[in-house]
């Protein structure tokens, strides 16, 4: 009884929050052959969606109504090597208690040995309209599916509408330029006595993929080969001649969409899922639009998680109708709606979602479209010294635009530190950067 | 003479109870040794060892960090401002406690509140306060006194910064302090207050000659405290200045939890260690109380 109320509800939910129309019927379809036995136990084992707010929405919002009991688990915040230390401690011990994993493109590829073939769930997915060149990517170099892409994202600007009248002449909001961005920010503070563009800067604030993915790649075409670069000594440049015109308590900010409800910012740039409370909460109020160009081109860093099944699962039939679940277009548009992570099935998104979450979407769109588009991927097979790497952007950035130190001499300081890394993991190039047979070198 | 002297044997120790006290002791010492002083140990061994082999690489690395001068310089700055400030404050909210004013108890209650509130906690309090569109702000908006939003924690004004960290911990931990004042206070017996009042004494001259030096002991203990928790200072800093100010504890934190390298965070472990070590040996040997003064 309680399960048919569940699933009574699942559908009633399916049908007030529907907000994916789905091309033809396919809609319905995922959901209800998820829908039709008892998953059993699943242990879902993810580093997406591992904030507390987040873990909330997995749990109460997208979990709900699956027949069967999941069992949601993420790494501590900040601890994101568990994640790769448990994957690896159950395939060695040949027992696992986790069955369905959730993690980005990059992290599958350095446990991919770990993952078995759901290809069949490939198929039964075939009609859901997951782009061929995403499916593809889940095959990791092989030609057996080992994960199933889930949600992607990206990281985009959102501006108030009031700044809109402090856009430079000529500038188009969906085609900016660095230069016509400084221009913005500098017009913003003379015009209104206040630095108004904001950056997430605070000790938990993604500032790092903003230089890795956008700044650093955008000026010079690369993101390690090219760090003691003039390009890229010329976007540090560029970020301090912003600097003054940027809000000074950048430095606390984590989540730009607080900030920007409350009206401190009127333009920033952040993880779209960091930007999701305020395009949801006042959409009529905000623009949301591509990251700027810089010489040389357009940098932005996609997000694409994918879900898989580690060869130690006890439950992998539940585990494989979970993932039918999640990638279920009414679960997808849920993802989207409460976490903010865009769907991988194709559809065409109802207007129901407000015009807040439409114009991110569109933003993302875009983004990925633009024919300057210059794809920086999350950095690959660094491990645990994923930390350093990061420290060593955003100790660069503090050094040059914080404590106003010269910026070649900091990139030769730091290149040292960067090259260290390479050398320690072992990490091949990634794009932008071109491939690398060994380690990546800083040129 | 001789005979008595070899006639205390163990046995006899035993029947007179004299190693009674060591025996109650026991459990706090072995407590301490396998929760404070093992750890201690191994934090030291985890900042002079890298692969096995001695070394005093994460030390190095550690002075080399691009942001070590300055977590060491605010980390001090801290000590040496919130200490002072808060022994002034807490002896003033002791000797209005002590005193027999009606509604003590409820400044009391009042003083003891902040500390039930974790620091981090405390932190972002005084952060939705002090930020632009914070309560202060708006306060003062309706007030009159700004027309535009002043931003009070601006990193290009680092005074400020400085300045509302202070605000925050004061605020925060002045009561710990006075909780120790008001124990002592509240042990000096009151003839000697009133011995000096006969002589003619005013307030202020009673409690520089005599109740200052009776406080001597907690003046001690609370100061001891209250500079090992400066140095160890970390989430009010954290949640108030985000990125940028940085201490000592921060640093260690983050050597440990982003960085993964355990043993530059105990060289900053250890350097903190020796820190609050040195300034409690001098704390104690500057405010020691000699002999002849004790009360008993």
């Amino acid at each position: 009884m309680r399960r048919i109320r569940h699933i009574r509800r699942g559908i009633t939910g399916i049908a007030a929050a529907f907000a994916l129309v789905a091309a033809a019927s396919l809609g319905g379809a995922g959901a209800a052959s998820a829908g039709k036995q008892d998953a059993g136990n699943v242990v879902f084992l993810s580093n997406q969606l591992a904030q507390v707010s987040e873990i909330d929405q997995v749990r109460n919002t997208l979990l709900k109504g699956f027949p069967g009991n999941v069992d949601y688990v993420t790494p501590p915040v900040g601890q994101g090597q568990v994640w790769f230390n448990r994957i690896q401690a159950e395939a060695q011990a040949g027992k696992g208690t986790v069955s369905l994993l959730g993690g980005l493109h990059g992290d599958y590829l350095t446990v991919q040995q770990y993952l078995s073939d759901i290809s069949g769930v490939a198929k039964q997915l075939s009609k859901a309209g997951i782009p061929a060149d995403l499916m593809k990517l889940g095959k990791l170099g092989t030609n057996k599916q080992l994960y199933i892409p889930w949600m992607q994202a990206t990281y985009i600007m959102v501006a108030n509408k009031q700044a809109l009248k402090y856009l430079p002449k000529g500038a188009n909001i969906n085609a900016l330029t660095y230069a016509q961005l400084l221009q913005w920010a500098k017009n913003m503070k003379n015009k209104t006595g206040q630095a108004r563009f904001g950056l997430p800067v605070g000790t938990n604030g993604l500032i790092n993929r903003f230089l890795q993915g956008y700044l650093v790649p955008s000026f010079s075409k690369g993101v390690v080969t090219t760090f003691r670069s003039q390009g890229a000594i010329n976007g540090w440049k560029y970020m301090k001649s912003l600097w003054p015109y940027t809000h000074p308590q950048s430095l606390t900010y984590n989540f730009m969409q607080d900030p920007l409800l409350s009206g401190e910012v009127w333009v920033a740039w952040d993880h779209v899922a960091r930007l999701t409370a305020a395009l949801k909460a006042r959409g009529n109020d905000f623009v949301a639009f591509p990251a700027p160009r810089g010489p040389m081109g357009r940098g932005y860093m996609p997000v694409l998680a994918g879900l898989a099944i580690p060869k130690t699962a006890p439950n992998p039939s539940g585990a494989k109708q979970l993932i039918r679940w999640m990638n279920s277009v009414p679960v997808q548009a849920r993802t989207l709606g409460s976490v903010g992570f865009f769907p991988v099935v194709g559809s065409r998104l109802s207007k129901r979602l407000g015009v807040g979450l439409l114009s991110m979407n569109t933003a993302v769109k875009n983004t990925q479209r633009a024919k300057d588009a210059l794809k920086s991927l999350l950095p690959i097979g660094l491990g645990a010294e994923g930390g350093n790497f990061n420290k060593v952007y955003v100790d660069t950035f503090t050094r040059i635009v914080v404590k106003g130190e010269d910026p070649k001499s900091v990139v030769d300081n730091e290149a040292p530190i960067l090259q260290a890394i390479m050398d320690k993991t072992g990490a091949k190039c990634w794009a932008p950067d071109p491939p690398s047979s060994g380690p990546c070198h800083v040129k | 003479m001789t005979t008595i002297a070899q006639d205390v044997t163990l046995g006899r120790r035993l029947r007179r109870w004299e190693v009674l006290p060591y025996g109650l002791i026991l459990p706090t010492v072995a407590y301490l040794a396998l929760f404070f002083a093992w750890p201690m140990a191994q934090a030291f061994k985890l900042a002079f060892q890298d692969g096995g082999a001695w070394t005093i690489e994460p030390f190095r690395m550690m002075m080399n960090d691009a942001n070590f001068g300055d977590a060491f310089r605010f980390t001090m700055l801290l000590v040496v401002v919130i200490v002072p400030l808060q022994f002034v404050l807490a002896l003033a909210m002791a000797l209005l406690i002590n005193s027999k004013l009606h509604g003590r108890g409820l400044f009391l209650a009042i003083f003891i509140m902040p500390l039930a509130i974790s620091d981090l906690a405390a932190g972002l309090v005084w952060q939705s306060i002090l930020t632009e569109r914070g309560y202060l702000n708006t306060l003062l908006e309706h007030v009159g006194f700004i027309d535009q939003p002043y931003i009070w924690l601006n990193p290009t004004k680092p005074n400020q910064l400085l300045f509302a960290v202070v605000v925050a911990e004061i605020w925060r931990s002045t009561a710990f302090v006075m909780v120790i004042f008001l124990a002592g206070l509240q042990g000096i017996p009151h003839e000697y207050g009133e011995a000096a009042e006969v002589f003619g004494a005013g307030f202020f001259q009673r409690v520089r000659r005599v109740i200052l030096p009776m406080l001597k002991p907690s003046l001690q203990v609370a100061l001891l405290f209250r500079i090992i928790f400066a140095f160890e200072a970390f989430a009010v800093v954290l949640a108030i200045t985000g990125r940028a100010k940085t201490t000592l504890a921060t640093e260690a934190w983050k050597w440990q939890a982003e960085y993964f390298n355990s043993h530059v965070a105990a060289a900053y472990s250890a350097l903190i260690l020796v820190l609050s070590l040195v300034s409690a040996g001098l704390v104690v040997w500057l405010l020691r109380t000699p002999k002849e003064q004790m009360l008993r």
